[in-house]
């Protein structure tokens, strides 16, 4: 780990299924080939395209896990890591591209499932300018009523970006404050 | 003939000490070294010196204003010379046979000169056995080489840093004018960029006020050939009559016109002015060193850059503009007045030089005033920035109660220095008022007696006291620009603080430029003080590239500062340090550190998300490279464990991590710059030995190939070190690697045994522990 320079990924398809078990898990399952030249991949390369811990056991027998993003704001499409229930990554895929179609939609539909960040739409009506205060909101996930507690849980997370925690430590987005109508704005200005 | 070997030849020594150190010197003898000293035995400033020949030392020292030899020691082998400081005092102590046979003391200044003369002293006592100095041991005894610096370079002798081209030394300047209201003056730099702007906004100014000086004229012929007229039996003339309230109405709306546009500009100007001091002075303090965030209170430096710049502000966009205009107005209304009547005009004008006499008694004492109340109101943010902060402390001891008396006092003296101002302060206005009703009355009285006399007629007088009124209204609000002026001022006066400050560590006139660094560090003769406190003592060390180096001690014993001095957060006092043989004080400081990973034992998180966090020495790294950094820091998997991973934000002190979640981050951020240096100071004693185990996995990673110093607590945390450095009292005791240090059984080996004792305690208090409980479970 002393070179940090970016290499160039070869657009490979990597070999591996995502399914659900029949208790509805999302399990992993790596042909025993691909596992090693993954391996002996990351021996040359130094980790850098996809990465498998060498303690990770040799088997086509499914595992389950968790899939998670790495930079789910800044880069939603980059960065997608297979983890163990405890954490352990198994699979780091750089980006969806890489999949082939069944895994993508499956890796989707998982990221889907254990995502929420609902985006705010719209911003109906605020119940007072004084926190805290019942705003009604519309986002990507439906309409709900969000109690923000104080003005610091609208953080700003880049120019254009905001995040709103409401009082239970649910995370509201606005992915682009200049796009938001002039309404939910106007709304907005009195709080941030 | 006498010879002076050593270059020290008699013409050199102090004028006042020469005659009589002459007459002392044997002819056989040669003056190898001399000091000054100019403490007596009581610490009583007292000037004497110590001449050193090839047998002998004289001590001489001033007797009632007359110089007189005080003692003389003739030197042997088995005499030791040995030279320390305590609180600004130095000491020089000569031992035989165990035994203090004299000392002197000396204050810091003479510190330097102290150290070369033991140094002397001891090297002629130890070649004393061989009666005849031979040559060569002549050589050895030329004074050290006490600043090893390139010859080429010339340096400050105060600070040793290097001397600008007219050979005078940056750091050690003082600059900046003592007067308070120059600082105002100062701020045309500022005000520069935006000269055409601010001309323009002085020509409105101009136009503005003498279009407000047109309707009191206009009063004059409506009043002498309308109303009076009228008054006599004469129909009024509505055209003449509709064309002066025309030109009123006319002048009235262009007033308004040009009054606006200059306010805007000089508003928008201001705000500029502004908002650029404000970033300079904020840039200039992050260029400067430690040494001075050291030595002042967050909160004042807080105050100085935010409000003082917008009271500097308001300052420049409304009360500067308002006196602008009340001084035009006065001008060109004198000017006016005169025109019309010139004894009228001097009767009105009398009280004027009273009113300036009561302006200039008042500023000096309202000066002082406002420069306290910002001293005391800065007390009041210092307490705030203090206690916020620290809330958990004063939460822990439940010292809510004193911090809040501590604000009450604090805003008790703020109330008190406004009181003691009031008072002058509402006395001053009312006084104004006052002069300027008597100034109508006597131009009430004049104008009537000049009436009756007819040498005016109404309309005059009427035009008279309209403008006197205007005037004297003016007048009032230019006594407020006093107090406003020395408000603003006093602010100018403690930004220009920040401004003039030249930084301790100041970057080199002539940078050279590291090309490729191999990482060898070389500590020449370093030494280094905190006021008169000497942390850091004649110290020379080499570290080879890619080595690395354990340093341990007891706290105090320099560690930490000589981690300080290598990333240059401070100067050397004397001596140097040298990357690949290049003095750091010859390069630029950020080519430097740009050089060196730093990893501290309190990780500091920025605001913003985790992945901002470790790429905060290279903004531009890539997601892949950010991602490559956390895995070698072994922080990877734990982000990813976060609801929104890289993305995640972290708070001001990295509120919801961990102690070792944070500090694997901060090992990322210094893998990402890939530093040829890097140094580790505790990084692992604050977390727990599970953590500080995966912590030990992320720096053994970061370690690789690397130039390292570490200092650490816990000895077992450096097995990897290739050398091991003890320091005691700011010097090296010992080098060596484990085994070798333990088998010496030195410094090394007490500070390993103590630890391990500690280890074995505690797991005897544990498994004690654990017995009883266990024994209360089977019973």
């Amino acid at each position: 780990m002393t070179d940090l320079k970016s290499v160039n990924v070869q657009r490979t398809f990597l070999d591996f299924q995502l399914f659900r078990n029949p208790l509805g898990r999302w399990v992993i399952s790596l042909d025993a080939k691909f596992q090693q030249s993954v391996r002996d991949d990351s021996i040359h390369k130094e980790k850098d395209s996809h990465h498998v811990p060498d303690d990770f056991p040799l088997s086509e027998h499914p595992t389950e896990v968790i899939v998670v993003r790495a930079f789910p704001i800044e880069a939603p499409e980059q960065g997608i890591s297979i983890l163990s229930p405890e954490g352990r990554e198994l699979l780091w895929i750089d980006d969806l591209d890489q999949l082939s179609g069944d895994q993508r939609t499956a890796v989707l539909q998982a990221l889907r499932e254990r995502e929420f960040m609902p985006e705010i739409l719209k911003l109906e009506r605020v119940s007072s300018f004084i926190t805290p205060s019942i705003w009604s909101v519309q986002t990507t996930r439906g309409s709900t009523d969000l109690e923000l507690k104080g003005e610091e849980d609208i953080r700003r997370l880049s120019s254009k970006t905001l995040i709103v925690s409401d009082k239970h430590g649910v995370q509201f987005l606005i992915k682009d404050l200049p796009k938001l109508d002039r309404h939910s704005r106007k709304l907005l200005d009195r709080f941030f | 003939m006498i010879t002076y070997p050593l270059g020290f030849s008699p013409a050199e020594l102090p004028l006042n000490w020469k005659s009589t150190v002459l007459e002392k010197v044997l002819p056989s003898e040669n003056v190898l070294g001399w000091m000054q000293v100019d403490l007596d035995e009581n610490l009583n400033f007292n000037s004497g010196i110590l001449i050193c020949t090839e047998g002998r030392l004289l001590a001489f020292e001033n007797k009632k204003f007359e110089p007189e030899i005080t003692q003389i020691l003739d030197l042997h082998v088995d005499v030791r010379v040995n030279h320390f400081d305590f609180a600004g005092v130095g000491n020089i102590e000569v031992l035989a046979s165990n035994c203090r046979i004299a000392n002197w003391r000396y204050t810091l200044k003479y510190q330097q000169e102290g150290a070369k003369f033991t140094e002397i002293l001891n090297k002629v006592c130890s070649n004393l056995n061989s009666l005849n100095v031979d040559p060569k041991v002549q050589e050895d005894l030329l004074p050290p080489h006490y600043n090893p610096l390139d010859e080429g370079v010339s340096r400050c002798e105060k600070c040793s840093s290097v001397l600008d081209s007219n050979g005078e030394c940056r750091s050690c300047q003082t600059t900046g004018p003592q007067n308070v209201s120059w600082s105002l003056f100062r701020l045309w730099r500022f005000a520069k960029p935006y000269q055409m702007q601010l001309l323009s906004g002085f020509l409105l100014t101009l136009a503005a006020t003498a279009a407000t000086l047109v309707p009191p004229y206009l009063t004059m012929p409506l009043m002498d050939d309308v109303l009076i007229p009228f008054q006599n039996g004469q129909q009024i003339d509505i055209d003449k009559v509709s064309l002066y309230l025309l030109g009123l109405f006319g002048s009235a709306l262009l007033a308004w016109g040009l009054g606006w546009a200059k306010t805007y500009i000089l508003a928008l100007v201001s705000e500029r002015i502004g908002a650029d001091l404000r970033t300079s002075a904020y840039e200039h303090l992050l260029k400067l060193s430690l040494e001075y965030f050291g030595g002042r209170r967050t909160g004042d430096l807080m105050s100085r850059i935010g409000s003082e710049t917008d009271r500097l502000c308001v300052f420049l966009s409304l009360h500067l503009l308002d006196f602008a205009t009340d001084v035009l107005m006065i001008v060109m209304t004198a000017f006016i007045l005169v025109a019309i009547d010139p004894w009228l005009a001097l009767a009105t004008l009398v009280p004027l030089p009273f009113i300036a006499w009561l302006i200039h008694v008042v500023r000096d004492r309202l000066r002082t005033g406002f420069e306290k109340i910002d001293r005391v109101w800065s007390e009041l943010t210092n307490v705030l920035a203090d206690t916020i902060p620290g809330i958990r402390v004063v939460k822990a001891f439940a010292q809510e109660d004193r911090e809040t008396s501590r604000f009450r006092e604090a805003n008790r003296n703020n109330l008190n220095m406004n009181d003691r101002i009031n008072f002058l302060w509402s006395l001053f206005s009312p006084t104004v008022t006052l002069m300027t009703e008597v100034g109508l009355l006597v131009v009430w009285a004049f104008g009537i007696w000049q009436v009756a006399h007819h040498d005016i007629t109404v309309g005059v007088l009427t035009a008279f006291l309209a403008y006197i009124s205007r005037f004297y209204n003016r007048l009032d609000s230019m006594s407020r620009i006093v107090s406003n002026t020395q408000k603003a001022a006093a602010g100018a006066k403690r930004i220009f603080e920040i401004l003039d400050h030249v930084s301790s560590v100041p970057e080199p006139t002539n940078p050279l430029h590291l090309g490729s660094v191999q990482g060898e560090i070389a500590i020449e003769h370093a030494g280094f003080r905190y006021g008169n406190r000497a942390v850091i003592k004649d110290l020379s060390l080499l570290i080879r590239p890619g080595e690395m180096i354990g340093l341990v001690g007891q706290s105090g014993s320099g560690k930490s500062t000589m981690v300080n001095l290598i990333c240059r957060f401070y100067d050397l006092s004397e001596g140097a340090i040298k990357i690949d043989g290049i003095d750091i004080r010859d390069l630029t400081l950020a080519e430097y550190r740009s050089h060196i990973g730093l990893v501290l034992q309190e990780p500091f998180l920025f605001f913003g998300t985790i992945a901002e966090n470790i790429a905060y020495g290279r903004p531009n790294a890539t997601r892949k490279e950010i991602v490559q950094a956390a895995r070698a820091a072994n922080a990877h998997e734990f982000i990813l464990r976060l609801p929104q991973g890289y993305d995640s934000l972290v708070g001001e002190r990295g509120q919801g991590l961990s102690g070792g979640e944070r500090q694997r981050i901060s090992i990322a951020r210094a893998l990402l710059i890939n530093p040829r240096i890097l140094i580790m100071d505790e990084a692992t004693s604050s977390v727990d030995t599970e953590t500080e185990q995966e912590i030990q996995k992320a720096l053994d990673n970061l370690v690789k190939g690397r130039t390292t110093i570490a200092i650490a607590h816990r000895l077992s945390t450096l097995h990897k070190a290739d050398r091991l450095v003890v320091m005691e009292a700011g010097q090296i005791v010992e080098i060596g690697k484990h085994d070798e240090l333990l088998a010496q059984k030195g410094a090394y080996y007490r500070l390993y045994e103590a630890q391990a004792r500690q280890a074995q305690n505690e797991r005897v208090v544990f498994e004690s522990n654990a017995g009883v409980q266990s024994t209360g479970v089977s019973l």
